[in-house]
């Protein structure tokens, strides 16, 4: 069996040439690394809004996987793979897709669904075709609607309440469409709490600076490209902002869009996932783009008031064709003919 | 063959969900509890039944170009039957299993069987294989029930099984609950059988489409050079 290929960090940066050739160093456990370092601001806010119980999520998803993935190794006789963190990565995604009223059994149970039915069942690391910490939280929207939604309003640490829940902005806003409401009744939090955090949301989805710094620090440390994240919002602002113009009393501001719901956490850490996302530019594109039209779609006119997890798992499954249709050219070879029969004739 | 033999290989060796992999249109589809699942098999299992005496008996007067058509207009007959029947005395199971009762008529296993075994056995034999092929089905279908049923409903035939506190998880009773149930318990009846295998000391080969060597993730490496050559990909 050869090395997947995924596995490889950023295919075109290789140079073809003779040998010897050096290894740049980087490897599966220093990309883990830097993304769940990426995560660290989004994840100190969270816990900063929802309290010890947001840790709590955090400690047991973490724990879950890490158990699940040794379960799993174990099962399976492979090779212990806990020290390349990928396990403990997607315990931290995981987390961040929750609420953090989550019961510890739903927690545990999303952790197994990711490790056992996200992964290992494919082979592990590198074949799974789908991002492991989203097929958990769709399982686990789908099987428990009513824990999976109860979102808590942030209270902060030492405020007195233990918790208070409300509808997240674009469940809020969602509703208001149902019931033909118009959107300046209903209470959408204003672009700066959505900015920092202060909004009712799952665990790691409620700041959008802190999660706007840690991919920009992945972009910088060269882990993720432009392509996707930016394919991906803009998509959604081009969609969400003729809807709104179409429409300001029924569609929401592409601004609140953008900011609100899980769109910065999905398009820079969930959609840019190396092993479920196309390895090329072109292809990479394609993909961001493909999220952003379909979570659009979702989010005005599906029946869940947020749509990032559906899409980017939706786009995961085109990966494959999306790949081979975006190979580059060989070098000396040909231009492809798009319609060679036609141009013979 | 022996009537043993035949009675017994429709339930294990040949069942028709776990093995073959047959008649899984309704076997994903009406399975949500085991209620559901044993009516759709014991229905199922006695279309079997009737086609594969029916066809075992006039197997000598069927011309073979128009065999197909024959053996259809036979299964139809039998369904309509159950169809009327379920109507009159089972008229809540009948609701619930809905459209997939005429569509019997479609069930590969059924064709299969008239085609594959009636047609060439006689009718003692086609009737203990109609039989056994039938239960092996019926198995199939209320064990997949029984599992999403206990998971996705926290029920076994409509008796709770968990205590309140204890939420069920609703995608085991929706449609990708069917496929998730189906693929664990496939994986656990090739678990199953390659200990048996081992036991027995012999040599044990998992489903070609098991094997790594067809399984398209394992090689996407070598799959996208070999896509290279292939002059499908310039369409």
């Amino acid at each position: 069996m050869s090395t997947p290929i995924k596995e490889c960090i950023a295919v075109e940066k290789l140079v073809v040439s003779a040998a010897p050739h050096v290894h740049s160093g980087q490897d599966v456990r220093q990309v883990m690394r830097d993304v769940i370092l990426a995560l660290l601001p989004a994840v100190l806010v969270g816990i900063w809004y929802f309290g010890v119980d947001a840790a709590r999520v955090l400690i047991l998803a973490v724990g879950g996987c890490l158990f699940f993935e040794a379960v799993m190794n174990r099962l399976l006789k492979r090779p212990s793979t806990l020290g390349n963190l990928s396990a403990a990565l997607t315990g931290v995604l995981l987390a961040m897709n929750m609420p953090s009223s989550s019961p510890w059994w739903l927690v545990l149970v999303g952790t197994g669904v990711a490790i056992i039915l996200g992964k290992a069942i494919y082979g592990g690391l590198g074949y799974n075709p789908f991002n492991p910490a989203l097929v958990a939280r769709v399982l686990l929207l789908i099987s428990f609607p009513v824990q999976m939604t109860r979102w808590v309003v942030p209270q902060g640490l030492g405020t007195g309440f233990d918790a208070a829940t409300g509808a997240t902005p674009l469940g809020a806003a969602k509703e208001a469409a149902s019931l033909g409401t118009p959107l300046a009744e209903v209470g959408v939090p204003g672009s700066m709490d959505l900015l920092l955090g202060n909004v009712g949301g799952s665990f790691g989805e409620v700041s959008a600076l802190a999660l706007l710094a840690g991919g920009l620090f992945l972009m910088w440390r060269g882990i993720i490209r432009w392509q996707i994240p930016v394919g991906f919002i803009g998509a959604v602002v081009l969609i969400t902002g003729v809807a709104h113009l179409a429409a300001p009393e029924k569609y929401l501001d592409p601004l609140i869009h953008v900011l609100a719901g899980g769109l910065i956490l999905g398009a820079f850490f969930m959609a840019t996932d190396m092993v479920t996302s196309p390895v090329t530019r072109r292809g990479m594109l394609i993909f961001g783009v493909g999220c952003g039209v379909l979570t659009a779609v979702i989010r005005l006119w599906g029946g869940y008031p947020e749509g990032v997890s559906f899409a980017i798992l939706l786009m995961n499954a085109a990966t494959p064709l999306i790949d081979r249709y975006t190979r580059p050219r060989v070098f000396g070879g040909q231009r492809r003919q798009l319609f060679a029969d036609r141009s013979e004739s | 063959m022996s009537y043993a033999t035949t009675f017994t290989r429709g339930i294990w060796k040949e069942n028709p969900i776990f093995r073959l992999l047959l008649g899984l249109c309704p076997a994903l589809a009406v399975t949500t509890s085991v209620e559901n699942g044993l009516g759709m098999g014991l229905a199922s299992t006695f279309v079997l039944l009737c086609s594969n005496v029916i066809v075992s008996l006039l197997r000598d007067f069927i011309p073979r170009k128009v065999r197909i058509p024959a053996y259809i207009v036979v299964i139809a007959s039998f369904v309509t039957i159950v169809d009327l029947t379920m109507h009159a005395y089972f008229f809540e199971l009948h609701r619930s299993l809905g459209l997939f009762i005429p569509l019997i008529v479609v069930n590969c296993i059924i064709l299969g069987r008239a085609e594959a075994f009636a047609s060439r056995n006689p009718v003692g034999l086609a009737f203990i294989d109609g039989l056994g092929m039938g239960l092996g089905f019926t198995l199939g279908l209320a064990v997949l029930g029984g599992v999403r049923e206990i998971l996705g409903s926290g029920s076994l035939l409509g008796f709770p099984v968990f205590g309140a506190s204890f939420p069920p998880a609703l995608v085991m009773i929706l449609p990708p609950g069917a496929f998730l149930g189906l693929g664990l318990l496939l994986a656990g009846m090739n678990k199953l059988e390659e200990r048996r295998a081992i036991r027995a000391g012999e040599a044990y080969e998992p489903p070609r489409e098991m094997d790594c060597g067809s399984c398209v993730l394992c090689n996407l490496a070598e799959n996208l050079n070999e896509v290279e050559a292939k002059p499908l990909d310039r369409v």
